[in-house]
């Protein structure tokens, strides 16, 4: 595999800096508004049980940074494969 | 045989040992302190097999594992690095005393893999080095930088290190009531056995089986919690029912005209000390032992809910004002810490290639996922058993589980009013590491679980203590020997010296926690701001700008150093206060300060030669047919022994 033009290396980390920035503002605003700054008033709905303040914080925040890494890992590997990039691993 | 095959044989074929043992304690009288030395022979056995069969002297192997870790195993050896004797043991009690608050440990710790994954972990791999300050070295061109990040590594390190062996000790002399000390030298024979010999290899395969341990012996007793109570296996999805119930306990402990008596009582007790204090003449001992009843006093004068017709207790309450700011800075520097901690950056050294450093932060993530997901349901139902199973029984007849845990120092339970009933404010809590360890025997489980969670216990201190120690002799021998002091060392040489520091260090460690000083407990909090602040700036930006310089880099990370450490010791010992950010906060200060200095001293001086940029350009690209050409900077086994 040849290497990578410069247009296409641009279009490729044009994509990884998108998706990256996007990833840091779900994890902004879930853990520091959603978890944190709004967890007082959300407390006062409730889901299964839980108060939500106290479910975003203890559980919600938890599962969404697992999703996040795994979007990140499926998407850029799978950008990687666009671009023709076989490691070899 | 596949590594599926082998993990899996060994996952089923631990089971079929606790079972059997189980067996032996049900059917056979078995004894618990047999129960205990089993589940610590067996496991340390385990350990040191490992060790020994994964012994090289091939130095890729030795460093970095070969490059050559699956992802899903990598996440494992990740996780258990990662999860260290206070994750397993004392946070669940943490969030069981502090409730809401804590859980700023539980996101903290989990959200630093998100920054791990998008900003550092892909792309230290594709950098290829051995080591954290081995990147700063190439990347900041020159002693300096690799110097700051060795003492940074050192310094972060050494801290936890001791803390990990310091509760290996009090892990065995709890469990099986040997003298602290043996259970440290205990512990340091299994920590070396595994790593002198195979190096970052040993370490990772024996951190895998540690893992397994570990989160099995996590989830058992409070999945069949779950289960006895409301038959459902889930804990994670059960205990929001709990935590309604335990609300309604709070609030009703909070109005209850008993609760109100005893919590005067303690009122009483408090204000009597408060002004014992202020009388003259008082010698240093006295006023220590007076300050720190005054302080249970004060604990159990106060309510489980803020007034009478509160709708929430404390426990759920969001803090407001100065606690969220203070929740949301200790978040934030947790996190930082985390994607700044060179044991755990380390371990992104050891893919085979980036597609798979990215997985492996996946899997990591989801590794200690399970066990952070379950740690605040541990604390639900603490709670739950403390209000459902104490609260209002009689003195003379606790239940039998307060009767076994009562000895070990843990708690107190007391009649302050003198009524034979037992009331909330009856509860002494010592040390809230009863969440975990008491747990088996609240939910009735046989001694056969309390061993299992010993042998998780010191799973988790034993593997973090592993990559610790790996850590810090790397950066003696590799970074600060081979790599300053000795360039044309043979390969034999660099390896025995490696070999030496490791040794050496864990010795200096095992012996500074014979004194168990309570500061370090407290130290390892500050590790977490000074990785953040040191580390975390000097990575990224040297990642991510290239035209970030060795001038910035090390004034940076002195800066961010320097700002945290000021504010640390300031806060702590002489009363400085800035927004009344608690010290274990520190780095929401140093972190900006040194990302600023970065920035402004790159621009302020000239930028990094051009091979460099072009170096840091190309990071972004990963190679077709790299992961089996070696790493771009050359430096693995071929390369990197050449000069």
């Amino acid at each position: 595999m040849a290497e990578l033009t410069e247009k296409q290396k641009q279009e490729y980390w044009r994509y990884n800096v998108r998706l990256t920035t996007i990833l840091l503002i779900i994890w902004f605003v879930v853990t520091y508004i959603i978890s944190g700054i709004m967890a007082g008033w959300l407390n006062q709905f409730s889901i299964i049980g839980f108060p939500l303040g106290y479910y975003m914080a203890a559980q919600g925040s938890l599962a969404i940074f697992v999703i996040e890494i795994a979007v990140y890992a499926l998407l850029m590997n799978k950008k990687d494969l666009e671009y023709g990039i076989i490691e070899g691993d | 045989m596949s590594l599926d095959r082998i993990f899996g044989l060994y996952t089923v074929g631990f089971l079929g040992i606790t079972i059997l043992i189980g067996i032996g304690e049900v059917f056979f009288g078995l004894p618990n302190t047999w129960i205990g030395w089993l589940f610590m022979a067996l496991s340390l056995a385990i350990y040191v097999v490992i060790g020994v069969v994964t012994r090289t002297s091939n130095p890729d192997q030795y460093y970095v594992a070969g490059r050559s870790v699956p992802a899903f195993y990598n996440g494992m050896a990740t996780g258990s690095d990662w999860m260290s004797a206070a994750s397993f043991i004392s946070m669940a009690g943490a969030l069981s005393v502090q409730g809401f608050a804590g859980l700023a440990y539980v996101m903290g710790w989990t959200g630093g893999y998100l920054l791990l994954a998008v900003f550092l972990g892909p792309y230290l791999r594709q950098f290829g080095a051995y080591t954290i300050p081995d990147f700063l070295g190439a990347r900041y061109g020159g002693n300096m930088a690799r110097i700051i990040g060795v003492l940074g590594a050192i310094a972060c390190s050494l801290m936890y290190l001791i803390a990990q062996v310091t509760g290996v000790g009090f892990i065995v002399a709890r469990f099986i009531g040997i003298d602290f000390n043996i259970g440290v030298f205990l512990g340091l024979v299994g920590v070396l056995l595994c790593s002198v010999l195979g190096g970052m290899k040993s370490v990772t395969w024996t951190q895998v089986a540690q893992y397994i341990i570990l989160i099995i012996s996590y989830l058992v007793p409070v999945v069949y919690m779950s289960w006895t109570i409301f038959s459902i296996p889930i804990p994670e999805l059960t205990y929001g029912q709990l935590l309604q119930r335990n609300n309604a306990s709070a609030i009703a402990v909070t109005r209850d005209p008993k609760e109100k008596e005893t919590r005067a009582l303690w009122k009483k007790d408090a204000d009597e000390i408060t002004a014992k204090l202020k009388e003259p003449g008082l010698s240093e001992a006295d006023r220590t032992k007076l300050t720190a009843q005054r302080t249970i006093a004060v604990t159990q004068s106060r309510a489980p809910a803020a007034s009478d017709d509160a709708k929430l207790g404390n426990y759920l309450t969001a803090p407001t004002g100065t606690g969220m700011w203070n929740f949301l800075a200790l978040t934030f520097c947790l996190m930082v810490g985390t994607a700044g901690l060179p044991h755990i950056l380390t371990r992104y050294y050891t893919t085979p290639s980036v597609r798979q450093a990215r997985t492996t932060c996946g899997w990591a993530l989801f590794c200690i996922f399970l066990l952070y997901f379950t740690a605040p349901a541990y604390a639900a139902f603490a709670r739950f058993a403390l209000y459902a199973r104490l609260v209002g029984s009689k003195i003379t007849e606790l239940p039998a589980w307060v009767n076994l845990w009562k000895p070990a120092g843990l708690f107190e339970v007391v009649d302050k009013n003198g009524d034979g009933i037992v009331q909330w404010a009856d509860f002494v809590l010592k040390s809230s590491d009863f969440v975990v360890l008491a747990t088996p025997e609240i939910a009735g489980l046989p001694f056969v679980i309390t061993g299992l969670v010993m042998a998780g216990g010191l799973a988790a201190a034993l593997s973090t203590a592993d990559g610790l120690l790996l850590t810090i002799a790397n950066a003696i021998s590799h970074d600060l020997y081979y790599n300053v002091i000795d360039p044309r060392a043979s390969l034999v040489k660099r390896l025995t010296i490696t070999k030496v520091f490791l040794v050496v260090t864990a010795v200096v460690a095992a012996y500074i926690a014979t004194y168990r000083l309570s500061l370090i407990v407290e130290l390892v909090a500050w590790a977490f701001s000074l990785a953040g602040a040191s580390f975390f700036p000097a990575l990224v930006m040297g990642i991510w700008w290239k035209r970030t310089n060795k001038w910035g880099a090390n004034i940076g990370m002195l800066v961010g150093l320097g700002v945290t450490l000021y504010y640390m010791i300031g806060s702590r010992f002489f009363g400085v206060s800035w927004f009344g950010t608690t010290t274990i906060s520190s780095a929401i200060f140093g972190l900006p300060a040194g990302f600023l200095t970065i920035w402004i001293v790159s621009l302020l001086t000239a930028p990094p030669p051009k091979e460099i940029q072009d170096l840091v350009v190309s990071v972004r690209y990963p190679k077709s047919g790299q992961a089996t050409k070696g790493d771009p900077l050359g430096r693995d086994a071929k390369g990197v022994f050449a000069h």
